[in-house]
């Protein structure tokens, strides 16, 4: 059974999406630090945990693409 | 005793009591069929699934011991951000597969499943005592969690077995609506929990930082090793490797757990998985924040404050949340708090016990013993399964020391990780022999058992020696690394010597 080229377009761009969150959220030396700090939040823990919501994105993303 | 912490508390327990027996109710069916007791008859839509899977996931245990690790460790208890933001995308992928297969052909357990596929009943035991073992222990934590709120809230100030009497009680409630009315109880009772964490955490995190003098204050108050993970030093990669492998580590292994699997097959569809794993990091959100108190537990001094101290020595960092609590909070409102840790220890342990007792029915007692089972004999045999099995978590916590079950829970994520290869692999291809995936789980969970051995079960973050370096690393990973090399060898030998394949029952259109 042939896939839908767009189904199969829409997988590459949510995979490339997926693995350039995945890299970032593994890739501790880029985070692990204090400054830029935000309103008194060291960058490790407000940039992780906006991570999340950028996670949460692609999921989204994934979703309507129909993946 | 508080009484004021105490009403509330109470009003909201017996809330969620009145819920739970009037569950079996709601959305009504023959609770006689192990489907609908235990799969709820695969009927639940995005709102009800986004409850029961933040409910089911986020345990008490984690809004207790999450903090706690940041309280005692520092930036390494943050590790629980990565790992559940990188766990939606995995189940995204992943668990709408196995959704669609187990729809089709009528399987309630992961195990089912990989019976099915890869014929195989060794593999099927294999899974199966996998996932009982894996959770036992998690049962038995998410009781620690009602024990510390319990003390808090002024007793077990004595010992013995007046002091474990409101948590005998607790759990003997919880064994009884669980009984009557099966997932539907904690899915309903999964609505409050959820709520009164949602409130609790959001008022947490802007009224203590406003006693506290602001997050400024409160991270200023925190030393600079703990505010950051070890940098490498030399050959060695220090916290960092530790750190991304606990994350993508635990990531990997939270859907295989029983737990989460129940809970994923009672969605009434694909799309109701697909839409929640990008709702779903909302509770992750409340899990950063939760990690937060541990640090404001710390730059409030709870620890140092004599009304405290008996606790401290008795719970150690688990007390930091409830300390911090009635530190900063009227007592109305940690009555409020304290009922969100409990209930949300209650909806947790009453899935795990359902999806432990879906395994020993399916997989392990109508397997070996009793092929015929079926119909109301196989739902009740699992309804007095579960039974059992919250008799023996409560047994265990209250004759044991706590340590050991938090020593399994350890072991247990080790553990779990190596039925990757046969269900997440397993949606996605047959092409690994069954034979050669039993061994590669037994290879993985001998080498994950004896790296947490090495560790004298203190960690699970195991010192990988590579090359000239020390790559400390999340052993269920390195475990699972070897169980792949083994299985897929053993594969490729078995391939070799044309040895007959075992039957897919499965077609890849089941999977769509």
């Amino acid at each position: 059974m042939k896939t839908d080229p767009r189904v199969r377009r829409g997988r590459i761009i949510a995979g490339l999406l997926y693995l350039f969150i995945a890299a970032v959220a593994l890739w501790v030396p880029f985070y692990n630090r204090v400054e830029p700090s935000l309103f008194g939040i060291p960058f490790f823990y407000w940039f992780q945990t906006v991570w999340i919501l950028a996670a949460a994105a692609a999921t989204g993303i994934a979703y309507r693409l129909g993946v | 005793m508080r009484t004021d912490i105490t009403v509330v508390f109470l009003f909201f327990f017996v809330m969620v009591t009145v819920l739970g027996f009037i569950a079996a109710r709601w959305r009504r069916g023959d609770l006689d069929r192990l489907d609908e007791w235990g799969l709820a008859g695969r009927r639940f839509g995005t709102v009800v699934t986004w409850f029961l899977l933040g409910g089911d996931l986020y345990t008490a245990y984690t809004f207790v011991a999450v903090p706690a690790l940041v309280y005692g460790a520092g930036a390494i208890g943050f590790f629980a951000v990565p790992y559940t933001l990188l766990a939606f995308p995995i189940a995204f992928i992943v668990f709408p597969r196995l959704w669609s297969v187990s729809h089709r052909h009528g399987y309630i357990t992961a195990a089912d499943f990989v019976s099915g596929r890869f014929g195989s009943r060794s593999l099927a035991l294999a899974v199966a005592v996998t996932g009982i073992l894996a959770t036992m222990p998690y049962i038995a934590l998410q009781l620690v969690g009602i024990e510390v709120v319990i003390a808090g809230m002024g007793f077990s100030a004595s010992t013995g077995l007046t002091a474990d009497l409101p948590l005998i009680i607790a759990f003997v409630i919880l064994a009884a609506y669980t009984y009557n009315s099966g997932l539907r109880a904690p899915a309903l009772i999964a609505l409050v929990k959820d709520v009164l964490i949602y409130v609790t955490v959001i008022a947490a995190v802007i009224v203590i930082p406003l006693h506290l003098g602001g997050y400024a204050a409160i991270f200023g108050r925190i030393p600079a090793g703990k505010l950051l993970l070890a940098p490498p030093q030399g050959n060695n990669f220090g916290a960092s490797t530790a750190y991304a492998t606990l994350a993508f580590g635990s990531a990997l292994a939270l859907f295989l757990y029983p737990h989460a699997i129940t809970g994923l097959l009672s969605a009434s569809s694909r799309d109701v998985i697909r839409r929640n794993m990008a709702l779903l990091p909302a509770y992750s959100l409340a899990l950063a924040m939760i990690a937060a108190l541990g640090f404001m537990a710390a730059a409030a001094g709870v620890a140092a404050k004599p009304a405290y101290a008996p606790y401290f020595a008795r719970y150690g960092p688990n007390f930091a949340v409830p300390a911090l609590f009635l530190d900063q909070f009227p007592g109305w409102f940690v009555g409020v708090a304290f009922a969100a840790i409990a209930i949300g220890a209650l909806v947790p342990a009453a899935i795990m016990s359902i999806a432990a007792a879906n395994l020993f029915t399916r997989n392990i007692y109508r397997d070996l013993f009793h092929r015929s089972l079926g119909g109301a004999a196989e739902a009740t045999a699992a309804k007095r399964v579960s039974l059992v099995i919250k008799v023996g978590a409560l047994a265990f916590i209250i004759l044991l020391p706590s340590q050991y079950a938090i020593e399994l829970q350890l072991l247990g994520g080790v553990w779990i990780i190596q039925t990757l290869p046969a269900i997440i692999i397993g949606v996605f291809t047959p092409w690994f022999r069954g034979r050669a995936l039993t061994l590669g789980w037994l290879t993985g969970m001998a080498a994950g058992t004896g790296m947490v051995a090495s560790l004298h079960f203190q960690s699970s973050t195991y010192p990988l020696h590579l090359a000239g370096f020390i790559v400390p690393g999340y052993a269920a990973l390195y475990s699972l690394i070897l169980n792949l090399i083994v299985a897929t060898a053993t594969t490729l030998v078995m391939n070799g010597l044309n040895l007959p394949r075992a039957v897919d029952q499965t077609a890849p259109g089941d999977y769509r």
